[in-house]
């Protein structure tokens, strides 16, 4: 099949080499700089808070939103992890997850809005969030080293590029579902295209975007050992040293307590979401 | 000068709607354009005029074009061309805050699934349009309240719409659209959702609500009954255009076309209608052993110049007027010598209206409903005037 020979290969490496990191270094330091501080005070501030008012925090929260059974559940997982000795790395890996949850939902909010609205833009998101979500990790995750450096930044860009379509595509489907006549009666008062987004759609549409951030969540969990890889701290290198030193007993508790944490992050940002 | 006025307007949905335009302008059918092009004409060159304080209804079957239409004054869809003048401006032409303008001061809606903000109460529903105008909470709060309460639905202020009846959500559909003190509604299909009887105390509401407020009001529906009883007014739609536009006696005595007669007799021939549907209580019965004198005094009474006379178990003895009572009083005649029992027309309670029309134009009294003898109600020329018309119809289909 190889009638003619196309060097994506060498125009890649030749645009990554020649303009990319030289021309282009200066923009990618000044996203990272500021990422970095953001990801660093989101850590030091959850550690700064004493493991047990977190807790206490945590399982109110589980009581209102998702009921007894998962309240109970949270003081186990919170006893459970302070118990292996993994508070402070289960927090690292929360504050990858929130910061990147957060920029996703900064970026994925407006754009599924913007794509409701209109099917041009629609026709332009749909494919590129595709791309997202099944480009495989590791072709963005070593570029991302290149242009932000090892640690929690290219981290949270991976877990953000592979997290953030359900909040895109949630948010625009929220926003679609609204009854035509409401968003009818809305127009016929006369509204404006700003008032119907805010008045109606966006408040109508919460509870599903709500689903598509607690999706955002789940995915931004699962990278956690993938973050690590690329010298993000947290529950994953724990796993991941786990696996390298075959200490199958470290890799199991790490483990767990990914598991513990994506539960209760689950069942809260679900009760969110139904609670509105 | 009228109130809304609608001129030319038409509405094809699809990929090149101007060259739709085009093959309409030369005659073509909406079928043929759907199966030359693949674009649906939702409206036809329609054209019609409402005026100040007129109920004009828009009826025709599913997908007519009622919804395109009513959607085109107010202009929720965009026409394709056409013109739509409400109060005589132009609202085709307007820009976008014209536009938001005129919908908030002139146009009400009132809808089929009610459309209310499910995430809001009652009493934010209702003050949604002036919340739209910027009018202060506690001012448009108290506009809310009045107009709940002059709805019937006080108490519900704080209520979610799906805690609500669908009667009582489409209350609060009307209270929203009147609560903008618009002098146009607009209103598609808004009572087929509910069933029967609150429908009809729906519409009565409605005729109450135009009285009292000379709304102008714009209304659909595809029930013949319906539009009979609210429409000054009705015009009939068939494919997007416009067919026939009259009063409810022109339409159902010269219908245009075989449309519009088959779908005036189909609706009724639905609701045949029996003496026992529309027939009334006499106003006031006397039994046989009653004297002349106080034959009078009831008659006096209730304002009648004739009485129905029954005996005690309510049998049927026959009629006296003002005039033999008196004369038997002052003259001393018994009841029994000016009772009237001949020329007067009796019927069972099962009788088809149809039978009786042309009986009730001859007599000269109200028809009579007696069954097993006794007298059940009667039945005046007033009360046969809708069924008058269905009998018009049908005649006409026998003698075609
Ligand atoms: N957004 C749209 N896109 C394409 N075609 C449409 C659209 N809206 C309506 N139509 C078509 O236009 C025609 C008129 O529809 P419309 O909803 O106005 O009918 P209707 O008289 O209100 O019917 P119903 O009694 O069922 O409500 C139909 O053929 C319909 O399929
Ligand atoms: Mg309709």
């Amino acid at each position: 099949m190889n009638y003619f020979y196309f060097p994506l290969e060498e125009w890649t490496n030749d645009f990554v080499n020649d303009w990319l990191l030289p021309v282009m270094g200066g923009f990618f330091d000044s996203i990272s700089v500021p990422l970095r501080s953001f990801i660093d005070g989101v850590t030091n501030l959850i550690l700064a808070i004493p493991p047990e008012i977190i807790a206490v925090l945590l399982i109110l929260l589980a009581w209102k939103l998702a009921g007894k059974g998962t309240a109970l559940f949270t003081l186990i997982g919170c006893l459970y992890i302070g118990s292996v000795d993994l508070w402070a790395e289960t927090m690292q890996t929360v504050a990858i997850v929130i910061v990147s949850t957060i920029i996703a939902i900064i970026f994925g909010v407006p754009v599924g809005i913007l794509s409701a609205k209109s099917n041009v833009i629609d026709k332009i998101v749909r494919p590129i969030l595709d791309f997202m979500q099944t480009l495989p990790i590791f072709v963005y995750l070593i570029p991302s080293i290149l242009l932000f450096g090892l640690g929690g930044v290219p981290a949270v860009i991976a877990t953000f590029v592979f997290a953030a379509p359900p909040a895109v595509r949630m948010t625009r489907l929220g926003i679609l579902q609204v009854p035509q006549e409401v968003v009818e009666a809305s127009k016929a008062f006369g509204s404006t295209s700003k008032q119907l987004l805010f008045k109606v759609q966006l408040p109508l549409a919460v509870p599903t975007i709500m689903a598509g951030i607690n999706q955002t969540i789940m995915l931004a969990l699962s990278m956690a050992v993938v973050a690590s890889m690329i010298g993000a701290p947290g529950l994953g290198s724990i796993v991941l040293s786990g696996i390298s030193t075959v200490n199958v007993g470290l890799g199991l508790i790490g483990g767990l307590a990914i598991v513990v944490i994506a539960i209760i992050l689950d069942r809260i940002t679900q009760g969110i979401g139904n609670k509105l | 000068m009228n109130k809304i006025e609608v001129n030319n307007l038409t509405k094809i949905f699809g990929s090149h709607p101007q060259q739709g335009l085009k093959r309409l302008k030369n005659g073509e059918q909406k079928s043929e354009i759907l199966e030359k092009t693949g674009m649906t004409v939702g409206v036809n060159q329609a054209s019609f005029a409402v005026k100040p304080g007129e109920i004009f209804v828009i009826m025709g079957l599913s997908g007519s074009g009622k919804s395109t239409l009513i959607r085109l004054v107010n202009r929720l869809i965009e026409p394709t061309d056409g013109e739509v003048f409400i109060d005589g401006e132009d609202i085709t032409k307007m820009d976008k805050n014209t536009l938001i303008d005129t919908r908030r001061k002139k146009l009400g809606m009132v809808f089929q699934k009610f459309g209310l903000l499910p995430h809001k109460t009652i009493l934010a529903n209702v003050a949604y349009g002036l919340e739209l105008q910027g009018v202060s909470k506690q001012e448009r709060e108290q506009k809310a309240q009045e107009t709940i309460k002059d709805v019937g639905l006080s108490g519900y202020e704080d209520s979610y719409p799906s805690q609500l009846s669908g009667g009582m959500q489409q209350r609060v559909g009307i209270a929203r659209a009147l609560a903008n003190d618009t002098d146009i509604l607009l209103m598609d299909e808004a009572f087929s959702a509910l069933d029967p009887i609150i429908r009809k105390e729906m519409q009565d509401e409605l005729l109450k609500i135009q009285n009292k407020l000379g709304k102008t009001v714009l209304f659909i529906t595809h029930d013949l009954d319906e539009a009979l009883k609210l429409g000054d007014r009705i015009a009939i739609m068939k494919d997007g255009r416009i067919v026939q536009i009259g009063t409810s006696e022109e339409i159902l005595e010269n219908p245009a076309n075989d449309y519009v007669s088959n779908f005036v007799k189909d609706v009724d021939r639905s609701k045949v209608l029996e003496a026992s549907h529309v027939m009334k209580k006499p106003e006031v019965l006397l039994t046989y052993k009653d004297g002349p004198r106080v034959a009078v005094r009831k008659m006096e009474e209730a304002g009648v110049s004739s009485i129905f006379v029954t005996d005690k178990e309510k049998n049927f003895k026959g009629l006296i007027t003002i005039d033999d009572a008196v004369k038997a009083y002052q003259n001393n005649i018994p009841m029994e010598e000016v009772l009237i029992t001949d020329n007067i027309y009796s019927t069972s309670p099962a009788t088809p209206l149809n039978d009786l029309i042309g009986i009730a134009a001859d007599v000269k009294y109200p028809i009579v409903v007696v069954e097993d003898e006794k007298l059940l109600g009667i039945v005046s020329r007033v009360s046969i005037l809708s069924g008058l018309v269905l009998g018009k119809e049908k005649d006409e289909v026998e003698s075609t």
